[in-house]
């Protein structure tokens, strides 16, 4: 490290910050005064620079490519390039054919149109029809019923609430006043969305990625996202972004497992252990986006699906399969959830997505 | 007053608190730089033991902040005692005391009436240490209380004025991860990941904590323990569990575990039932030494 020590700690989080690490200017200040009290870089670098535990990783990747920096000949300090990566989801067989279609001043072809459009599968479209369900699907509203919370507020009926009647007994000079009351207030019910993101649902994915985005841009704080494929990916923060395209980049670059193979009860198990069952999932409705198709073993997806169902408030299987004319519940996977669902709807078209709005809205 | 996170680390020891050096660093920086430090990590791999340490080794209060879903000003920050306000205005009336409104005003809003609650109370008893045991339970407004105190150590209440602390407290904050709290707490935190300890900082914990113990006990307690961590249980076992376990065996007048013991005293490791039949057959092999 030679030079300018204050040069060489810039490069350092210029690093840190190209492999993903949040490191803003007031955790780059904390850092400079940390590392004056404690010499350590690694220690003060990762406690003040990092944000959550994914950022672990990536700022021990960034300090590993610092050292190596430092002890090797290099003058600068370069971290691994994260390039962000472009969302390609394939939306099925292009049409293409329909393509100049909307020059048509028709209103009722277009009403039409748009009507077919809403039971069209998501997976058939052409480019201009895929467009049009992209704007359809960013105004649905999905959102779950609110549930009883803890904190009271004040109500014209309820229960009496003795702090604000004494208050109001206080402000009258201790005569006794009207009496002042409470109820509890609602809360919104969080909603967990589980979206399978493997190679039989590729070609769901992007829709069903803007109906995630669509739910935590209506309600940011009771949302949270994850993608299931061969391993499980947390997308909540990068879908709170609220350009549709910009928030589907940044899942895009965050989920790493595009169209691979499924293994879903691993990904089931893994979502349970590590967030339902500490308690992200406790009285949530939870809906998983599946065809239910599994390569592994069937039994532990049926023993994760049941561990789920324990915790949560309201189980919800979406299959894309659900909605085809002479469907029967025969994927392995599905047979073996079955049991624990408290609903299995289709979420094959857009009418498909905005019924299972309305499905989420029933208490 | 302590020189190095080296000199922290080995108080906490002294109070029966082994601290790897993250936790250390963090506890050091958060007493030089009076930055709250934040805890992550799953429950039972000492996050709360941490705080309760350091208040011991530095000699302070602790100051708990249990969170919860509901919580607010009211029932973290303080609260006026409405009741014992009301008594003293009739008192004054029967005394015929109440002739000036003004000071019968002020005397009202006396010092003597406001409840402090935790944040408060930490406020004012500094140096202190404050834990805010899983903000994560808490509703994401109760995070904007904390920013305002957390960044100038002072709250204002309307009716006495601002409260400042005189030596801001250290904070420690905990958090299970059931949600994901708010970077703009974060930032203003040292964030620390509390991972399960290795084997052998596993045995040095229970030797600590478990003076009595014999060392092969507590030595196949934690080798047990680790192979649990590995099984991919529902809730893997912590360090509290680990301790208590060793605790349940030395009670028992166990000097070694053997696969019957392990089994009669397996609740005290494994609280979900689909580990526990998983465990139970697997006993022989995990003890194996």
């Amino acid at each position: 490290m030679s030079g300018d020590p204050l040069d060489a700690l810039l490069g350092f989080v210029a690093g840190a910050r190209r492999a993903g690490v949040p490191a803003s200017p007031d955790r780059v200040q904390a850092f400079a005064r940390a590392l004056c009290e404690v010499g350590d870089v690694y220690w003060t670098g990762r406690l003040t620079l990092c944000g959550s535990h994914e950022d672990i990783a990536h700022f021990d990747a960034a300090y590993r490519a610092w050292r190596q920096g430092v002890d090797g000949e290099r003058p600068s300090v370069t971290g691994p390039p994260s390039t962000p990566r472009k969302l390609v989801v394939p939306f099925g067989v292009d049409g293409g054919a329909e393509g100049d279609g909307r020059g048509s001043d028709d209103v009722a072809a277009y009403a039409s149109r748009h009507e077919l459009l809403r039971t069209r599968d998501l997976a058939e479209m052409s480019t201009v029809e895929r467009d049009e369900v992209r704007r359809l699907l960013a105004l649905l509203r999905p959102v779950t019923p609110s549930r009883p919370g803890r904190r009271r507020t004040a109500y014209p009926r309820g229960e009496v609430d003795p702090k604000r009647t004494l208050r109001s007994t206080l402000r009258a000079l201790g005569e006794p006043a009207r009496l002042a009351r409470r109820h509890r207030r609602d809360r919104p019910r969080r909603l967990v969305l589980l979206i399978d993101v493997s190679g039989s649902m590729a070609p769901y994915a992007d829709a069903l990625l803007r109906f995630a985005h669509a739910a935590v841009r209506h309600r940011p704080q009771s949302t949270e996202v994850f993608t299931l494929g061969t391993r499980l990916t947390r997308v909540t923060r990068a879908l709170r972004t609220s350009d549709p395209e910009a928030a589907l980049t940044a899942a895009g670059s965050a989920i790493l497992d595009w169209s691979g193979g499924t293994r879903l009860g691993d990904g089931l198990a893994a979502f349970v252990t590590r967030y339902a069952h500490p308690g992200l999932a406790r009285r949530a409705t939870v809906v998983v986006f599946s065809d239910g198709w599994e390569r592994g073993d069937t039994a532990l997806l049926a023993q994760a699906a049941a561990r789920l169902r324990r915790l949560v408030h309201k189980l919800v299987w979406v299959s894309p399969h659900r909605g085809k004319p002479g469907f029967a519940p025969t994927a392995g996977g599905l047979v073996a959830v079955l049991p624990h669902l408290d609903a299995l709807v289709a979420g094959h078209s857009l009418e498909a997505l905005a019924e299972l709005v309305d499905t989420l809205q029933e208490r | 007053m302590f020189s190095s996170p080296e000199a922290l680390g080995q108080a906490l020891t002294e109070v029966g608190y082994l601290a790897d050096d993250g936790l250390a660093t963090a506890g050091f920086l958060a007493l030089r730089l009076h930055r709250p430090v934040f805890l992550e990590g799953e429950a039972g791999v000492g996050k709360t033991a941490f705080a309760q340490a350091i208040a011991t080794a530095t000699g302070t209060p602790l100051i708990r902040l249990q969170c919860y879903e509901g919580l607010d000003a009211a029932q973290a920050l303080y609260d006026w005692d409405f009741a014992r306000q009301i008594l003293h205005l009739r008192a004054m009336e029967a005394s015929g005391g109440a002739s000036d409104p003004k000071s019968l005003e002020a005397g009202l809003y006396d010092r003597r009436f406001l409840v402090a609650r935790p944040l408060l109370q930490a406020l004012e008893s500094a140096p202190c240490v404050l834990l805010i045991d899983e903000v994560d339970r808490a509703d994401d407004e109760f995070e904007a209380y904390l920013l305002e105190l957390l960044a100038d150590w002072a709250v204002t209440i309307p009716e006495v004025g601002r409260v400042v602390a005189t030596t801001p407290p250290i904070v420690v904050v905990t958090s299970n991860r059931t949600r994901e709290v708010h970077d703009a707490l974060k930032r203003r935190c040292l964030y620390h990941w509390v991972d399960h300890p290795d084997q052998a900082r596993e045995v040095a914990i229970l030797r600590l904590r478990l003076p009595s113990v014999a060392e092969g006990l507590a030595n196949q307690v934690a080798a047990a323990t680790a192979r649990l961590r590995e099984l991919d249980l529902v809730k893997p076992p912590g360090v509290a569990e680990a301790i208590d376990w060793a605790q349940a065996l030395h009670a028992l007048g166990a000097t070694a575990v053997n696969p019957a013991l392990a089994a009669s005293t397996l609740g005290a490791v494994l609280k979900v039932r689909e580990d526990l039949d998983r465990v139970r057959p697997k006993l022989p092999v995990l003890l194996e030494s």
